[in-house]
């Protein structure tokens, strides 16, 4: 027993043989979910879920293998709420594209929907409306979000396989502080058909898995151009797996030096350097390089997504789906009243829907992304942010001329506590100092597991590349991980 | 910039979010730390520099060689990488003006809050 354990590529090499049976897994997944998640809390809505697929296709190359799903894609046969008040009880009447094609490839999608800052709005799942995902780790420690559900549930074998979704670093991070691997692809690799818009321009769904390999198998899935998503590209998608193993001599490496300055944990600095070591004895060669713009990312950041978002979070009104709250301070509409009176009901209940509905992390990122937005303001902050976003782009491009990848630090420290920076919305905005760049360039970019702090937590490695390079994060994520164990550990819970 | 709580209850108007006073009251604070922060962004000289609204560029026309699964040469044009001169983007992206099935309007109505027939249903605006 114990299938929950092994990987993706594990099982279905057992499928294959034939010695084990897809509804094995799925038994030992729910045994799993049953004991640890009352700690964990990295699924939703568990209470009164069967958690035993209908219908199970045995088809290549996932062969049954069940892939758990953050609460923001769409699932058709699954609640879809983004873990928001506002969409209590939506049910999404067709599947993202991401569902579709994992389905066509035989995954069983897994009936509980992974915890998740509201809209994908933070940076440690403690601003879900269910409340936070504990780290399998330290349960007193953040999972790190917003895909923090979907990274705790691999961390402790509570999933196979998961999807997230990354908008400033929401795959990257949460792997990181639960030791496992999460990638971000680049801006317009993947489908964003059926996830629910956080900011247009920079959202990309990606693969949370155990290592290396089942992150390629995942993306070989879900990669690919989609005429329901005009910003997915129509460049053909090498099969990632076939980047695996191979070697990384001669490899050049950039390593930014406005990354390794104050703000950087020791610990997790030393942890990093070391394992740029380990990648000059596979045979790369690492020189210091600089993105001169990175001081701007975070406050570019939370402009040009909280505007996005101010407007892609305007669809939840009460009237299309989710929570509608009347407004009852108005009198009942009698025959005689007058049109402003009418109008004045139809806004109250926007008012009341949006006030009840959304949580304090959401109304202050609409609020804020519509001030940068409004009129006497969009100049000074939309504007000047679009700008000095094309400046950290080209900062990007500059370094990419000559380095075949870039390697940091996914997060300037190891998991913090529960509660620690949730008060303070400005100390939180910048947990997401290192990944954040990855998203407004549109590069890819993978967090893998490289070692541990002295009190036991995991610490991630970044490493970035050019645009539809993902084959180069896959190789030299590959080879560091042959040559070391990080990936193996497994946390006590 | 200073952020009043007049502006904070102004642009929340605008968002159509109802705030109570404690909430207005704790906004306006934290968005003036958060501003106080953003800033920072007047240091930047961006001059002669075109805002970008996102990352695909929209480009003239060009020809992105076809499916080549794994091959480096299908960024390469004319001897160029396309990904490393930013352009590796499309053109407008536009559809053929053909008819095709959409979702049936009784599925887009289960999750509607009010339903009038095949409607959404909402407070009267006008009589």
């Amino acid at each position: 027993m114990g299938l929950n354990k092994l990987t993706a590529h594990e099982l279905i090499d057992l499928l294959k043989e034939g010695t084990i049976k897809p509804s094995e897994i799925i038994n030992a997944l729910e045994g799993r979910v049953r004991i640890v998640d009352p700690k964990v809390r990295a699924f939703v809505r568990l209470n009164g879920l069967n958690l035993r697929p209908a219908t199970c296709d045995l088809r290549p190359p996932l062969e049954g293998i069940p892939v758990s799903i953050k609460d923001n894609i769409c699932t058709q046969d699954y609640n879809t709420e983004c873990c928001s008040k506002i969409l209590a009880g939506f049910k999404p009447p067709y599947d993202a594209t991401v569902i579709r094609k994992l389905k066509e490839a035989g995954a069983v999608i897994f009936a509980a929907k992974t915890n998740m800052d509201e809209f994908a709005f933070g940076s440690s799942t403690e601003n879900s409306c269910y409340g936070p995902t504990y780290n399998p780790w330290d349960l007193d420690a953040v999972v790190g979000g917003s895909s923090g559900g979907s990274a705790a549930a691999v961390a402790c074998d509570e999933a196979i396989l998961a999807l997230g979704s990354d908008t400033g670093g929401s795959i990257r991070q949460p792997a990181s502080f639960c030791g496992v691997v999460g990638l971000k692809p680049t801006y317009g690799r993947v489908s964003r058909y059926g996830l629910i818009a956080f900011a247009s321009s920079l959202d990309q769904i990606g693969p949370i898995t155990k290592d290396t390999r089942d992150c390629a198998i995942l993306m070989n899935i879900i990669s690919g151009y989609d005429p329901y998503d005009s910003t997915s590209v129509n460049i053909a998608v090498a099969d990632y797996a076939q980047s695996l193993g191979e070697d990384i001599k001669g490899i050049k490496i950039g390593i930014p030096k406005e990354y390794f300055i104050e703000g950087l944990d020791e610990e997790v600095k030393g942890i990093v350097e070391e394992a740029i070591n380990k990648l000059k004895d596979l045979g790369a060669v690492s020189k210091q390089v600089s993105l001169p713009h990175s001081e701007f990312a975070v406050p570019v950041y939370y402009i040009v997504a909280t505007a996005e978002a101010s407007s892609n979070l305007a669809r939840f009104d009460g009237v299309q789906y989710g929570l509608r709250i009347e407004d009852r301070e108005q009198p009942a509409l009698a025959k005689r009243s007058g049109p402003r009176r009418t109008e004045n009901r139809l806004i109250g209940m926007y008012k009341n829907t949006r006030g009840e509905g959304f949580g304090q992390e959401a109304k202050r990122r609409i609020i804020l992304g519509t001030f940068a937005l409004s009129h006497g303001y969009y100049d000074a902050y939309y504007l000047k942010a679009q700008k000095i976003r094309a400046l950290i782009k080209e900062d990007f491009d500059r370094v990419f001329e000559q380095f075949d990848c870039i390697i940091t630090p996914t997060s300037p420290t190891a998991a913090f506590k529960i509660g620690e920076k949730i008060k303070d919305p400005l100390k939180m905005y910048l947990s997401d100092i290192y990944t954040i760049s990855a998203n407004l360039a549109g590069i890819p970019a993978i967090s893998i597991p490289c070692g541990f702090t002295k009190k036991g937590l995991p610490v991630g490695l970044q490493i970035l590349a050019k645009p539809f390079n993902e084959e180069m994060l896959f190789r030299v994520a590959y080879a560091y991980e042959q040559s070391t164990e990080w990936h193996k550990m497994k946390p006590k819970v | 910039m200073a952020i009043t709580e007049e502006t904070v209850k102004y642009v929340a108007d605008l968002a159509r979010i109802k705030l109570t006073p404690k909430e207005l009251e704790k906004l306006s604070q934290q968005l003036q730390d958060i501003l106080g922060f953003i800033d920072k962004l007047n240091k930047a000289d961006v001059k002669n520099i075109a805002p970008m609204s996102q990352i695909l560029p929209v480009n003239p026309p060009l020809e992105i060689p076809g499916p080549k699964s794994g091959d480096e040469r299908r960024f390469i044009q004319r001897g160029r990488d396309l990904r490393s001169s930013g352009r590796w983007g499309s053109t407008n992206v536009l559809r053929d003006d053909q008819p095709s099935t959409s979702l049936p309007s009784d599925k887009a109505l289960e999750n509607a809050p009010q339903r009038e027939g095949n409607l959404f249903g909402v407070p009267k605006v006008i009589e």
